[in-house]
Formats: C-alpha cells, sequence, structure tokens
C-alpha cells in the first residue's frame, strides 16, 4: 500500500483530484496539435459560466464545523457529563463529522481510501494493498507555479496572471469576479474559492517575502530541510510549443529543453537584452533547482501529463531498501546489490513514473540508481577506502558530480538551498520602493484575516498597506542593532506595545543595585550597558 | 385620468426619476469600482450547492438574455423602423408576445428555483444577506410585473380587443430621456401596467450598483480576443544600474 498524500493548505483538496477524467482540469492536446483547457476552450468556458458543470463542491473538500463549546459552561448540573457537539461553521447547525483534510494520510482509511487513489486504479494489482506492505512517502503540495498554467488561461477576467518578472502565478483579488473557472482548470486544485468573499485565492509563493531575497514560508520552517528554492531561466516563447508535444512521456525532457544554461554566453546576452539584471543570471547559475533537475536529473515534475508545465519539481523516494537487502543477508549498501533491488522496491517504480513522468518509468529508474549510487559511492569515502569512480560511471556521472550532488542534498547550508535574488528594480543597496499591491489575502478585514463583517463591501475594501523594501530593512537593523528602540525613552514613558525586547528602555527597569553603580539608569536614554558591563 | 394631460405626478416619476436612477447607476458604478473592487464578484453560492444550481442559474441567465434583447429592440427601434422592413404589426407583436412569453417564464422559472434553493439549503441561507434579500424582492417584481403584463396583453390580443402599442408610448418616453428631452406626456398616455412595470425596472436599475447584480458589468467579453495565458510586470520600477531598460509589453 502506497500513502502519498499530504496537502498543508487549508482546505486540503478535493479526493481523487489526480483523475481528470473526473474533475477536468490542465490541457488537452487536440488532434491538431493546439492545446485547449480539458475543461473546454473560450467559448465553451463562456456558455457554462452560469453554473460551472465540474466545480468541486465543498462536500467534496470537507465540511467545515467547529464544536458547541458553550454548552460546557451553560449545560445544568447533571448526571451527564456535557459534551461540546460539532456544529458546522456554514450553517450553525449540528452535524455529523466524516471528513475532513489529510484523513487519509499515513494509514487513515487504509485499504478502502487506497484503492481510489487514481494511480492505483490505472496500476491494478502491481500496487500490494496489504498493511504489512505499507510504506509511506510524504508529497507536500504547493502551487505548482506552471509555466504553462491554465487557472490563467481559463480564468474570464483576466485576474489571474504571471509574473513576468518572477513567474509566480498571482490572483487580482481586485479584478476576479468569482466565475471559478480556475478551480476546475487546475489539475493540482490549488486554487481555492473563498465562499466568504466570493474570490479565487491561491499560493502566492510568499512573494513579498521572494522580492526581499527570502525563501517562501513553506521553505524556510521545514524542519526536514528538503525544499530548495532557486531560479530557473527558461524560453517563455518556447513553452508552449513544449506543452504540446504528441507523446505524455515527452513532456519531461521537453521542459527540460525550455529550461536555458545560465553559464551560456548567448542566454547571458539574451538577459541582458531583455533587462534581467545581472543578479538574477548568477543567482539561476548558482540555482540548486536546476541542478536537481537538469544537472543531476534527479527532481522530476509532478504529473507532467497535465500539460501545464509545473515549475515545483520532487526528488522521488529510495524506500528503505538497504534495510530490506542487509536483513537478506547481503551487503545493503553495496553497489550492485542495491541498483539489482531496485526494480523490486515497496513502492512500485511504476507508481513513482505515474506520479513524475507520465508513466516512463526510465527517469525514475535512473533517479533511483543515481540515489543508489550515490550512497555507496560516498559510503566508501566515508569508510576510508578509495574513491570507486566505476560506480558514478554505472549510472552516467562522474564521482566529482556525486559528491557535489552529495553535497547540495546533504550538507547544502541555508543559502545554498534558498538561492533568492531581490526582486527586479530593487538595486544593490535595495534604494528601490517595492510597490506591490500587497499580500493579497492578509490585510486588516480581508480574507486572511478571518471575515468581512456582514457587509460584502465598504470598510473592508480599499486597498492594503504596500509591502517595501524600506520596511524589512528598517525591521532587521532594529532586530540586528545593539541599541534600543529610538526616541521610546520620552519621559520616562515606554510604549510596551513597541518593545521588542531589544536594548533596556529607561524607566522600563528598575534601577540596578549591585557595586553601587546605577547602569540601568532611570532616567533619559539607555543604549543597554556595554559588553561585560553588567554586574 | 385623461390622455394627454400631465399632472406633476408624472412629471416627477417620468420627467424627474430616470435621472435620479441614471445618477444612481453611473455615480454607484463608479463609487463601487473606486472603493470596493474586492466586493465586486458574483458571490457564487455553488461551492455549497450544484444540483439545482445547474438548472435553475442557466435557465435565468439565458431567460434574462433573452429578456434584455427584446427590451433593446422593443424600446430603442423605432416601430417606423419595422415597418419600413416590412414587417406587418400584428407579426411583430406576435413574435414579440410570444418570444417574450417563452423567456419571462424561463427567467421566472430559473429565478423561483434559485430563490426556493436560497432558502431551502442551509449554507446557501446562511449567506445570504439583507441586500440580497431586498435585490430578490424588487428583481422578483420588475419579472413578474413584465410577465404578467405580457401575458395580459397577449391575451386582450388573442380575445380580438384592443390594447395600446407601448410602441407609441413607452418606447418614445424611453428614447426622449437620452436626448434630455423628457417625453412625459407619452409615457403619461400609458397603460397602468406599463407604468408599474417601468417603475420596477427604474428600482431595479437604481439597485444594481450596489447590490451583487453588479457582476453584470464585467460580463467577460473580453476572453473571447485574448491568449489564454496572460503575463502581468510588477508595478513600474527603475532598471538597476548598467542594465537596460525593458520597455513594459502589454501582457497579451
Amino acid at each position: 500500500m502506497v500513502q502519498q498524500r499530504r496537502d498543508p493548505a487549508r482546505p486540503g483538496v478535493p479526493r481523487t483530484y489526480e483523475d481528470q477524467e473526473r474533475w477536468k482540469g490542465g490541457w488537452v492536446r487536440r488532434p491538431d496539435g493546439r492545446l485547449v483547457p480539458r475543461a473546454g476552450g473560450r467559448i465553451k468556458r463562456l456558455a457554462t459560466i452560469f453554473a460551472n458543470p465540474v466545480m468541486p463542491s465543498i462536500q467534496d473538500y470537507y465540511e467545515p464545523w467547529t464544536y458547541d463549546y458553550e454548552t460546557l459552561t451553560n449545560a445544568p448540573l447533571g448526571d451527564d457529563f456535557p459534551v461540546a457537539s460539532p456544529r458546522s461553521a456554514l450553517t450553525g447547525k449540528p452535524m455529523r463529522v466524516s471528513w475532513s483534510a489529510n484523513w487519509d494520510d499515513d494509514l487513515g482509511g487504509g485499504p478502502e481510501l487506497a484503492s481510489q487513489d487514481p494511480i492505483v486504479r490505472r496500476l491494478g494489482d502491481k500496487v500490494k494493498l496489504s498493511f504489512e506492505e505499507t510504506f509511506m512517502f510524504y508529497l507536500p503540495r504547493i502551487c505548482e507555479h506552471c509555466l504553462n498554467p491554465t487557472c490563467v488561461a481559463a480564468c474570464p477576467s483576466g485576474a489571474l496572471y504571471k509574473r513576468v518578472e518572477d513567474g509566480i502565478v498571482l490572483v487580482d483579488q481586485d479584478r476576479c469576479r468569482g466565475w471559478r473557472m480556475c478551480v476546475t482548470a487546475c489539475p493540482y486544485k490549488k486554487i481555492y474559492f473563498n465562499h466568504r468573499t466570493g474570490k479565487a485565492e491561491k499560493c502566492t509563493f510568499c512573494y513579498p517575502r521572494v522580492e526581499v531575497g527570502m525563501p517562501t514560508i513553506c521553505s524556510e520552517t521545514c524542519v526536514g530541510r528538503l525544499r530548495y528554492l532557486g531560479v530557473v531561466l527558461y524560453d517563455a516563447d518556447r513553452v508552449g510549443e513544449a506543452a504540446a508535444v504528441e507523446d505524455e512521456r515527452d513532456l519531461y525532457e521537453a521542459q527540460l529543453d525550455v529550461f536555458l544554461d545560465p553559464a551560456d554566453p548567448a542566454v547571458r546576452a539574451a538577459a541582458r537584452r531583455d533587462g534581467v539584471p545581472d543578479r538574477w543570471v548568477e543567482s539561476a547559475d548558482r540555482s540548486p533547482i536546476l541542478a536537481l533537475a537538469k544537472r543531476f536529473r534527479v527532481a522530476l515534475p509532478l504529473h507532467p501529463e497535465f500539460r501545464t508545465m509545473p515549475m515545483v519539481w520532487y526528488v522521488p523516494p529510495l524506500s528503505p531498501v538497504v534495510d530490506a537487502l542487509t536483513r537478506t543477508g547481503h551487503d545493503g549498501e553495496e553497489a550492485d546489490h542495491l541498483f539489482g533491488a531496485i526494480d523490486a522496491l515497496r513502492i512500485p517504480i511504476e507508481y513513482l513514473a505515474e506520479l513524475f513522468t507520465a508513466g516512463d518509468t526510465a527517469p525514475v529508474d535512473l533517479v533511483l540508481r543515481r540515489l543508489a549510487a550515490m550512497r555507496s559511492y560516498m559510503r566508501r569515502i566515508n569508510l576510508g577506502q578509495e574513491r570507486d569512480e566505476s560506480i558514478a560511471e554505472a549510472v552516467g556521472m562522474t564521482g566529482a558530480e556525486i559528491e557535489d550532488m552529495y553535497r547540495l542534498l546533504a550538507l547544502a547550508r541555508y543559502d545554498e538551498r534558498y538561492v533568492v535574488p531581490t526582486a527586479f528594480g530593487v538595486d544593490e543597496a535595495d534604494k528601490g520602493v517595492i510597490e506591490e499591491v500587497g499580500c493579497s489575502l492578509d490585510f486588516d478585514g480581508g480574507p486572511g484575516m478571518g471575515g468581512m463583517g456582514d457587509v460584502p463591501f465598504g470598510e473592508a475594501s480599499g486597498r492594503p498597506d504596500a509591502a517595501t523594501v524600506e520596511t524589512f530593512h528598517a525591521l532587521r537593523d532594529r532586530q540586528t542593532s545593539e541599541g534600543g528602540p529610538e526616541g521610546s525613552a520620552t519621559d520616562g514613558r515606554v510604549n510596551l506595545l513597541n518593545w521588542d525586547g531589544n536594548g533596556r528602555p529607561g524607566g522600563l527597569f528598575p534601577p540596578r543595585r549591585g557595586g553601587g553603580t546605577d547602569d540601568g539608569g532611570g532616567r533619559g536614554a539607555d543604549p543597554g550597558p556595554p559588553e561585560g558591563g553588567r554586574p | 385620468m385623461s390622455s394627454g394631460s400631465t399632472g406633476p405626478v408624472d412629471l416627477v416619476l417620468w420627467g424627474v426619476l430616470p435621472y435620479v436612477v441614471l445618477v444612481l447607476v453611473v455615480g454607484g458604478l463608479v463609487w463601487r469600482y473606486r472603493y470596493d473592487r474586492f466586493g465586486w464578484t458574483t458571490r457564487s453560492s455553488e461551492l455549497y450547492e450544484s444540483r439545482l444550481l445547474r438548472i435553475g442559474s442557466p435557465l435565468f441567465h439565458f431567460g434574462l438574455l433573452v429578456v434584455i434583447v427584446g427590451h433593446v429592440v422593443g424600446l430603442l427601434v423605432p416601430d417606423t423602423w419595422t415597418r419600413a422592413l416590412g414587417v406587418s404589426d400584428t407579426a411583430y407583436h406576435v413574435v414579440a408576445l410570444s418570444m417574450g412569453i417563452v423567456a419571462g417564464v424561463c427567467t421566472l422559472a430559473g429565478i423561483t428555483l434559485l430563490i426556493w434553493r436560497r432558502r431551502t439549503t442551509g449554507p446557501v441561507f446562511s449567506a445570504t444577506t439583507r441586500n440580497d434579500k431586498l435585490m430578490y424582492v424588487v428583481l422578483v417584481l420588475a419579472i413578474v410585473t413584465g410577465l404578467g403584463m405580457t401575458v395580459y396583453f397577449a391575451g386582450v390580443a388573442l380575445a380580438g380587443g384592443h390594447s395600446g402599442d407601448y410602441r407609441e408610448t413607452v418606447s418614445p418616453w424611453f428614447r426622449s430621456i437620452w436626448i434630455l428631452r423628457p417625453d412625459v406626456a407619452a409615457m403619461a398616455a400609458a397603460e397602468a401596467p406599463y407604468k408599474l412595470h417601468a417603475l420596477m425596472g427604474l428600482a431595479l436599475f437604481a439597485l444594481l450598483p450596489f447590490t451583487r447584480l453588479v457582476h453584470a458589468f464585467s460580463a467577460p467579453i473580453g476572453y473571447l480576443f485574448r491568449p489564454y495565458v496572460l503575463y502581468r510586470t510588477r508595478d513600474p520600477h527603475s532598471p538597476a544600474s548598467g542594465q537596460a531598460v525593458r520597455t513594459a509589453r502589454r501582457g497579451w
């Protein structure tokens, strides 16, 4: 049994979202070679605008609920302990909780749900559904920020767009009219219809952070340090052609071909001509994504057969093959044994191929063999044995490349995992101001802040505060400098709400005793004691 | 009330009110666009319920589109033009009344189904604001008066009776509004059902910018004429030193 679903976003995704026969996401290639959204072209979109025929209902996600906590305090004295029963968050009525986000994670739901997995259905009995054979792996999914996004193509109002500078796909909340076509069109079901505001919402790739060179929150907070961020330069004019190749299994290679090599002088010249800042090209040169996807070829796109050219790539897992081999009495990390065992992995290679390469097992096989080779090769080094180039050659690499890959996958530090250049127009001194419409979700009273009040327009309307580079740098200076907040100590008063724990504002603490000196200072500005001056 | 004479009430209703409504519609749309672009949405409830919506909503909307076309033809095209085209008055009215009845019945059936769904489906009812309720009342009244009037006059015509032709009363008045010389006398001479329906129509128009009906003004016709994938630049920026200036291209 394979359990691989995990969707960290709030509402999860409709069950069986990968089944595009049902959900109609992504593109289809017509016999004449043109791509149209699977749910229909422009005329059909407009003809079905009054009731989208394939929109997931809230039951396909789950009905949100809360609990009637008031009963716990209000219930009269009685023999029975009061219970907070579930109440629908939509209607306020009592409800039966039957499904929620990620309930099918791990072993939840067991064989009944696993057998509904669209990939399992396609593969038939190649996937074992017995608990003894269970192996779990996790597939954190965010918006793919596709090169050829169907959601953008399906938006009748033109509210969805791909940013020229960094490729982030965003919803213009001021232009979204709630036609809901994007929800259907996204094959990853990563666009959500906010039923309170009547607008579509999606992952923003934390663009206010990315613009100032910080990684996205999901990357930054990943405990496993398994997310990498980087720039990939690509030829936007060739995307349409690449996405329309006839054989689904060629899509992976076609997408790799669209990526440009930042070391190529022609690419550099073109970048300069088109006004791409040099630091972006340099950043692309150091991109861990380009390295994993194109140089080492161990990262694969998720469901390329949707023809959207997704840009979140995955390194498929080498299931616990070493232990399994060792248990049979073999040397589990010996290269030949490892290579031989890949065909018999607990996660069938066909399953991974359905996820990452439209069913073509060869690229997945290569990835797993490369990961296995890295293990064997590096073990020899760790054991003080001489480097065995033949292991690297067997998977079409050199020993040096394997060591580079090992470094990136196992040791890479923060600034190697996240290579994020600052936004266009923000020069080296970060002088420019990013005049951005702000985060689409979390302005005061906005949908990200929970609730619009009773009126759909009025106070909550208008433009949110701009996210500026100045704000970012002011904050950083303040939090990393020694001194206390400027001008905070007027007349011995301190605004506690503004105090961030930095320095010792005058009047906040009682004067220090000890040594007879009053170095805490009851009056006047106190920039904090000098190093070593504390009693 | 003798026809031809216009009292102060007529003057207010047919000479002043149309302009008040016009100011409300235009001013309201400008206000809404400037201050509430975020609230400019269909506020679809399809996420909650789609079985009834799938029947009711297209029935209502497509019916309404035909009704709108009918109004445009009836109000804007003078009877002299259709006669010049060789369309007899009888033929015109037979076509207009029959199509009007079919479209009107579809619209009414659609909105009835939608309102019933809205009232009986828990989450949809919870998401209904007072603003919505007022809008539904006015919308239904406008449809009912219009359809009722059409059916009534069709019945009168079938029974061989004679009724006033709106193309000699309502239509000239409607056209006269736009040249800022309201023909109050023409509308004052119309029969009561026409007046009632016109008032309901004016009320509906006055509400348009302030309710969810505003989504009608963002009908995405442009979608038919644009490429699929849109690109947009971030707000205009100054180029980094030593960089070429990229001229901002239209995203599509």
